[in-house]
């Protein structure tokens, strides 16, 4: 495949995880199913995954899979479950006066696209963005190692903290 | 530490960048710190199956620490001598640890005479603590628990007095931390202690984060290096601005305030009380709290540029220590509890030891911390054989006539509080005279030289030393003299309790004859400023340590340093023999039943504030601490107990009440025709106000995005 | 491609994540439009990234979602307590902090 196809298959690849990412997105947000919703935000998650392999990411693609759809969704349906909100469409999962959100996002919406436009117009990204898993790992290790160390601890805390919260007793 | 060795590993195959070769010992210093870590963790997995729960390795590693610390004092003089008067290099050894973002972080110990110094002192008083705990403790639920932290502490500290950079500095200082924290509560089931551990932890965190942006800013500031000789070089060459090095300088005082408990935030000291007695003395007396006197008189060149010690009459640093020392000394007046006494005793000391590096007097500063800690140790573990003995620490419920039943306890107390009070030729007599002639503030009577003319400090410094003998009189009046009024009877402790008592109250009487005066008429030359010589860094051009003006020691001012220590002395003692002789007749034997506090308004109310400790307590947990460290301090058991709706529920019904009472009183005036304008237009405000605060977390976030929106678009716009 | 197809298609998502966040009235639909915006961050860190042929970006990303992943942990946790006191998970009905 030439050059030129490649990038033509990228973007037409682009087009169509943009189109499913923003159906799932905005289903996520207005399904009145609680668990549709947890499914619509694997699509969405996926989606985001499939980008970042686009983008030649493909370390954080992969931990995108595995930590989001593996781990984070399921936390997620457990806590449907444990806060026992009805399995199916429900009453009452939205505010009754919808427009100040919508005004809001919309606020938001214009604003960033309008930055991004102006910012970057039509700047390429390079022909070729991949990076591979090893570099990533010796920024980590190297630059980043302060960070990561922190991360970890943060982690720590999260996980005592989310403990000492949810406990019964 | 514990990666120590195997760094020493690494070294022997060569990647080692090794800066100076000094002797073995001298080279070889990690291994002090790295024994009593292996014994930490020995006694942690098999302490409990040892026939002694594992103080018996403590005991051998802090030992073994000892010989090698004597080893490396020997070599460090013989090294001093051997220069001849040169400035002496500091012994460094260091390893790249690891390397992040192009910054090379290493790992190695600094060997000079103050390292030194500390070493000699921290093992000592550690030795003898292990030895002394092995009767005070016996039979402790946490016996071999208590011994495992004892070592965790020494390692500890060590490695901080030896650290190469500032953040081996850090790590040092975090663990002596949380060694305090877990021995202060080492009898956790009751209350007062864990609340006690965990106030000490919280109010080092205070001072920790100036030590982290101290350490920052240095780091910048000198060119991206940790190292403390680097970094005092650079700052005594005037490669550092002053304002970058006052920061840092202001910074690390934080950190100080909290670690060597000065004032403002000296009150979890005195708390810090509630953990075992041999606690105390090893930590609370001896060691940790001196690590942030050590930090100063480790960065001292960072200390000296940016407070302008040289040729100034006040700075932040002469000026804490000046208040704490009086703060402590007034507020050690009220405590029963022998050993607060001794608490706000060592309170008042150390802000004597920052006063004299405050005020350049550097040399006297690490040897008052050298004498005192022998001294102040002794205190300590009498006072803990004498709670041993009377199963309390109140000196007037439980104390009293103990002389008679202690005799060992008693002339040991004795012999260290007169060293504490500064009489000669006690210990504590040549160093805190010392640190008063440093001031340079004697100048009126002739002049004792000095880095410039601190009178204000030679005057707080005093009447600190007129309280300190003082309420060193009450102190030992009430526990060892007049009648018994405890239960049972009290007999004298072990021999594995006066043992150490003794030796170190031989070092409180000895430990000051290590730097006598220079122009001391009555030794001959070669027996002055020993001290001195080995410990101070000889100035030289382009050195890491500030060239200091010393002061002329002064006859005159110690003999009215020695009169304003007896006429303190005296009064106190005048008082309690007045006590005495009513008490045989009948009278109260603690107090006059018609004292100046009961018959003299003035006198009461000052006795009430020292009592409520200059109500410092009440600001921080009152005012302060209410809304943010009450909650986290009781949070945890609070929360497990009651769950988050009754927090909400009280917050709630709390703002409700006071709502209400706003309201009320608003809306009666109101009504009353008392149309007070001011007050309706603020209620109006408030009511507007009080419609936005609707308690919807989404609206909160709403607002949140679009202001901050807007905001962006402004900048957009703008730029 | 373009950098900007990315960078707008990350905009919308995170307007789409706010207008959850804000309309939402079940706290569980309102943490999963919380990770929505997360995730759009992420999308323009790992764009950036490419952009600059630096592997800043992804490290960055990488952090994020771990950091998400102790914030969903802990809000959970919160919402399981909410949960357990008030039986309802409805966030209008959370208001105590009322003025």
């Amino acid at each position: 495949m030439s050059v030129l196809g490649a990038l033509v298959a990228q973007n037409v690849a682009f087009g169509v995880i943009a189109a499913i990412m923003v159906f799932a997105a905005i289903r996520l947000v207005t399904t009145r199913n609680v668990v549709h919703a947890a499914l619509f935000l694997v699509v969405t998650l996926g989606g985001v995954a499939a980008l970042f392999l686009l983008m030649g990411a493909e370390f954080v693609g992969i931990t995108q899979i595995l930590v989001y759809i593996g781990a984070v969704v399921v936390l997620f349906l457990f806590g449907i479950m444990l806060t026992r909100t009805r399995i199916g469409d429900e009453e009452g999962t939205d505010h009754a006066h919808r427009l100040p959100a919508v005004l809001a996002a919309a606020l938001v919406a214009t604003v960033t696209i309008y930055a991004v436009v102006a910012g970057f117009g039509d700047a390429e990204l390079p022909a070729d963005t991949r990076t591979t898993t090893a570099e990533v790992a010796d920024s980590i290790f190297s630059t980043y190692i302060v960070p990561f160390e922190a991360v970890s601890v943060l982690l720590l805390a999260a996980l005592i903290g989310a403990i000492a919260v949810a406990r019964r007793d | 530490m514990v990666k120590l060795p195997s760094i020493g590993v690494l070294a022997a195959e060569g990647t080692a960048e090794i800066v100076q070769v000094g002797g073995w010992f001298l080279s070889n210093v990690w291994i002090i710190p790295a024994i009593p870590a292996a014994s930490f963790f020995a006694i942690l997995f098999f302490g409990k199956r040892m026939p002694r729960g594992g103080s018996e390795l403590g005991i051998a590693a802090v030992a073994a620490s000892l010989v090698l610390a004597l080893c490396t004092v020997g070599q460090w003089i013989s090294t001093v001598n051997g220069a001849h008067g040169a400035a002496v290099e500091p012994v460094v050894n260091r390893w790249t640890w690891w390397v992040a973002g192009g910054v090379d972080f290493q790992l190695g110990t600094l060997v000079d005479g103050l390292a030194v110094a500390l070493l000699f002192v921290v093992t000592a008083v550690s030795l003898l603590v292990h030895v002394y705990s092995t009767d005070y403790v016996a039979g402790d639920v946490r016996y071999t628990h208590f011994f495992a932290f004892l070592s965790l502490f020494t390692a500890s500290m060590l490695f901080f007095v030896l650290a190469e950079n500032t953040i081996q500095m850090i790590v040092g200082w975090e663990l002596v931390g949380v060694c305090s924290f877990v021995l202060i509560g080492h009898w956790w089931e009751e209350k007062p202690n864990s609340d006690a551990a965990l106030k000490a932890f919280l109010t080092n965190r205070v001072g920790d984060v100036g030590l982290l942006v101290g350490v920052s800013v240095l780091f910048f500031a000198a060119g991206g290096t940790f190292s403390i000789l680097e970094i005092n070089t650079k700052a005594l060459g005037g490669e550092i601005g002053h304002t970058l090095l006052l920061v840092s300088a202001l910074c690390l005082l934080a950190a100080v305030i909290s670690k060597s408990g000065q004032f403002f935030l000296h009150t979890w000291l005195p708390d810090a009380m509630a953990g075992p007695t041999p606690v105390s003395a090893l930590i609370h007396a001896a060691t940790m709290v001196v690590a942030g006197v050590y930090l100063v008189a480790r960065l001292y060149g960072v200390f000296f540029e940016g407070m302008v010690i040289a040729g100034s009459s006040i700075n932040a640093l002469a000026l804490i220590g000046g208040l704490t020392t009086l703060v402590g000394a007034s507020l050690a007046f009220v405590q029963n509890d022998i050993k607060r006494v001794l608490a706000y005793s060592t309170i008042s000391q150390l802000g004597y030891m920052v006063m004299a590096l405050g005020v350049g007097a550097w040399t006297a500063a690490v040897f008052h911390l050298f004498t005192h800690a022998f001294f102040k140790a002794c205190l300590f573990l009498g006072s803990g054989s004498v709670s041993h003995a009377v199963h309390s620490f109140d000196m007037k419920a439980d104390m009293g006539g103990l002389r008679r039943h202690m005799p060992h306890t008693y002339r040991t107390f004795l012999i260290a509080s007169l060293a504490l009070a500064g009489l000669p030729p006690l210990a504590g007599f040549w160093s805190k005279d010392e640190i008063l002639a440093g001031t340079g503030g004697w100048g009126v009577f002739g002049g004792t030289g000095g880095n410039g003319a601190y009178t204000a400090m030679l005057v707080m410094g005093m009447v600190t030393a007129a309280l300190t003998a003082a309420y060193m009189t009450r102190c030992v009046y009430l526990t060892f003299f007049g009648r018994y009024r405890g239960h049972g009877h009290p007999h004298e402790s072990g021999r594995r309790i006066t043992v150490p008592l003794w030796i170190l109250a031989v070092f409180a009487v000895g430990a000051g004859w290590t730097n006598l005066p220079k122009g001391f008429q009555i030794v001959p030359k070669s027996w002055t400023e020993q001290f001195g010589h080995f410990v101070e860094p000889a100035a030289a051009e382009g050195f890491y340590f500030p060239k200091i003006a010393h002061a002329t020691p002064s006859w005159t001012l110690a003999i009215v340093s020695i009169l304003v220590v007896l006429a303190g002395g005296g009064l106190a003692f005048g008082y309690y023999a007045l006590v005495d002789r009513r008490a045989k007749a009948g009278g109260p034997a603690t107090e006059l039943a018609d004292g100046p506090t009961s018959r003299w308004a003035p006198a009461r109310l000052g006795h009430t504030l020292l009592a409520q400790k200059y109500y410092l307590d009440h600001l921080y947990t009152g005012i302060v601490a209410k809304g943010t460290a009450g909650p986290v301090a009781r949070g945890a058991y609070w929360f497990n107990q009651h769950g988050i709706d009754e927090v909400v529920n009280q917050a709630g019904r709390k703002a409700v009440a006071a709502g209400h009472v706003v309201y009320d009183r608003i809306d009666q005036k109101v009504i009353d025709g008392v149309v007070n304008t001011a007050g309706a237009a603020s209620h109006g405000a408030g009511e507007e106000l009080r419609r936005m605060q609707t308690g919807k977390v989404q609206q909160y976030a709403g607002v949140m995005f679009v202001a901050s929106v807007v905001l962006a678009a402004a900048l957009i716009l703008v730029l | 491609m373009l950098l900007n197809q990315f960078l707008i298609l990350s905009a919308v998502l995170f307007a789409i994540g706010v207008y959850g966040v804000l309309a939402r009235r079940n706290g569980v639909l309102v943490l999963m439009s919380i990770e929505l915006i997360l995730n759009a961050v992420n999308i323009n860190l790992v764009a950036f990234g490419s952009y600059v042929s630096s592997v800043s970006g992804e490290v960055f990303a990488l952090f994020v979602i771990t950091v998400a992943a102790a914030e969903v942990g802990v809000g959970l946790a919160i919402l399981l307590l909410l949960y357990r006191n008030r039986r309802s998970v409805d966030l209008s009905e959370a208001d105590l902090m009322k003025g």
